[in-house]
């Protein structure tokens, strides 16, 4: 039917030019699916075209040729299905291709509703604040239930089983009792460490309802890890536009000779705060292209920069001869330890398993290594401290969250060694930062119950 | 007759690695070999090799590599690592487990069937 094209590689039958639109279609309709990348499109491409020039090779016209090749393809939604089923990389996408109808709810009246309840959570601890006699216990008891309500509508949304949502509202009310019936003194230090921790892990029951009760999957807790990420990140924005708003109304209002400081403060922010943690995560479910092509950006733009920034500080801390304020400085490298371990495991969410060898590799490694040194330094200004004062609370927080995170990044700089070296994969990298993630949460429940009556509530 | 889906779903992976341990290949290869050697009874739907093959390097049972085609068409060829021979192993271990099971059964069967035509009243 069509006469071979000039232009064509030797001995290939060649396709006419509508046939070659036809497969240019096929192609960026499967794309569009979402579960397909660009290379799995070049694979299956490959395959058609394969298929349609042996036809072609058997007698067939090219478009008669195409046709059977497309149809031994199978449907598009059952091959995207499959692939977004062996990815796995988005668990929504799994919940939204099962069966071809949307699995997770994702009604705005729903978003609406929760958000609701988490401002009012919020308010809670506002109320709790301004009541004298509780000051201490407002974050202690609020944070949990803020956190509780997010948990529940992840749960709501993935309509996951009861015992999903009796597991987080049982960690959300024992959280939110145990604050209430410590009785913390003025100084409130063991509050602050409590609300810290309860914070943790209140988020790690906040990815039970992510991962819809299948926390044990590896591949639903690098979701949730990305989750996490995006999350922040929608956080960081609203707090950032609703205060830059606030500020533009308490000054408007203010020329108009109107003091709304008090509805702002003690109904707008906490409603507003509240609401967001539930807006953000719906956020990062419906929107998700948007933050899909910015977080690998973000990642390559901050991994040079803090490698950069912690070679500094170590080149400080070398021509200073160490640290001198111990803990200050131990919470600050505890604090950058937190940064280094976010960019590890965000540069993790956006690489693919099977990624070559790179320079961000080399430079992660170098990151972590640095860290770990500068982190030697700081225990070694810090073991001089316990020596001479003894444990404080905070003391002895900052060095186990310390110990928690040096566990995770000496082990993390060994596997990136191991993978520079031999050229490895990601998979043992990811399977050591998934399978940690519990050591956070046992960290953080026994910081709460423990480290406040240890210390008599100081 | 066509092979049942169930069934075809369950001997993918073994003939899938069986054809590579012959050496690397690639999608539409593996799938043209899969039609010889089932004499056209395995119809598979084509672009569901992919995931499954994807799912195999995951595994670690497969590797792969970009290479060119004779046509100079980027293409993607495959080929069985240590592991996935040991994996193709163990699964002709438990298909001959199986199919010497089916086979035990069928001659019990084909038996009561030859008693049952020597003494009709057994049969019936």
């Amino acid at each position: 039917m069509t006469a071979p094209e000039a232009s064509g590689p030797a001995g290939a039958p060649a396709v006419g030019a509508e046939v070659e639109a036809e497969i240019g279609r096929w192609r960026q309709y499967i794309l569009a699916r979402g579960s397909v990348s660009a290379e799995d499109a070049d694979e299956l491409e490959d395959h058609l075209r394969g298929h349609v020039d042996g036809l072609m090779d058997a007698g067939l016209a090219d478009d008669e040729a195409l046709l059977v090749a497309v149809k031994r393809m199978g449907s598009q939604a059952e091959v995207a299905h499959e692939f977004a089923r062996q990815h796995s990389r988005r668990l929504w996408r799994d919940l939204v291709l099962d069966g071809g109808t949307p699995r997770s709810r994702d009604g705005i009246l729903g978003m609406l509703a929760f958000g609701a309840a988490a401002g009012l959570a919020a308010k809670v601890m506002w109320l709790l604040a301004a009541n004298r006699e509780h000051v201490q216990d407002a974050a202690p008891v609020g944070i949990p239930l803020v956190l509780g309500v997010l948990a529940t509508f992840l749960w709501w949304r993935r309509r996951a089983s009861s015992r999903v949502v009796l597991a987080i509202g049982g960690t959300a009310v024992g959280l939110a009792a145990l604050g209430l019936a410590y009785p913390f003194d003025a100084r409130a230090d063991t509050a602050i460490l409590f609300a810290i921790h309860a914070a943790i892990a209140m988020w790690l029951a906040v990815g039970v309802g992510y991962a819809g009760g299948h926390w044990r999957s590896r591949a639903a807790r690098m979701d949730f890890i990305r989750f996490t990420g995006e999350w922040a990140i929608y956080m960081f924005l609203i707090a950032t536009a609703g205060g830059a708003l606030m500020g533009v109304s308490m000054a408007v209002f203010q020329g108009l000779g109107i003091d709304i400081a008090d509805a702002l403060f003690l109904w707008v922010l906490p409603l507003g705060l509240g609401g967001a943690t539930v807006v953000a995560a719906w956020l990062v479910e419906s929107k998700q292209e948007v933050l899909e092509t910015i977080a690998p950006v973000l990642t390559r733009i901050f991994t040079p920069i803090a490698t950069i920034a912690v070679l500094a500080m170590l080149a400080g801390a070398l021509v200073s001869g160490g640290f001198e304020d111990s803990r200050e400085s131990l919470i600050a490298v505890d604090l950058l330890l937190v940064v280094v371990l976010g960019l590890v495991l965000y540069s993790l969410t956006a690489q693919s398993p099977a990624s070559p060898v790179g320079w961000a590799d080399r430079m992660q490694l170098a990151l972590v290594v640095a860290a770990l040194l500068l982190d030697l330094a700081a225990l070694v200004a810090m073991a001089g401290r316990v020596a001479e004062f003894g444990f404080t609370p905070n003391r002895l927080v900052t060095l186990g969250v310390n110990a928690v995170l040096v566990a995770n990044l000496g082990v993390t700089a060994w596997l990136y060694i191991r993978r520079v070296a031999r050229r490895g994969d990601l998979a043992p990298l990811l399977r050591w930062q998934t399978g940690y993630i519990p050591v956070y949460g046992v960290w953080a429940l026994a910081v709460c119950v423990v480290v406040p009556p240890l210390f008599a509530f100081a | 007759m066509k092979v049942g889906k169930d069934l075809m779903a369950a001997s993918a992976a073994p003939l899938v690695l069986a054809i590579l341990a012959e050496g690397e290949s690639y999608g539409y290869a593996i799938v043209k070999r899969v039609r010889e050697l089932s004499d056209g009874e395995i119809e598979w739907t084509d672009g569901l090799l992919y995931p499954l093959l994807h799912r195999l390097e995951d595994a670690g049972h497969v590797t792969s590599r970009w290479g060119a085609s004779e046509t100079g068409r980027r293409r993607r060829y495959y080929e069985v690592t240590p592991s996935g021979r040991a994996e193709l192993a163990e699964h002709r271990r438990q298909w001959a487990a199986v199919v010497g099971a089916l086979q035990s059964a069928w001659k019990d069967v084909a038996d009561a069937a030859v008693l049952g035509t020597m003494r009709p009243g057994v049969a019936l």
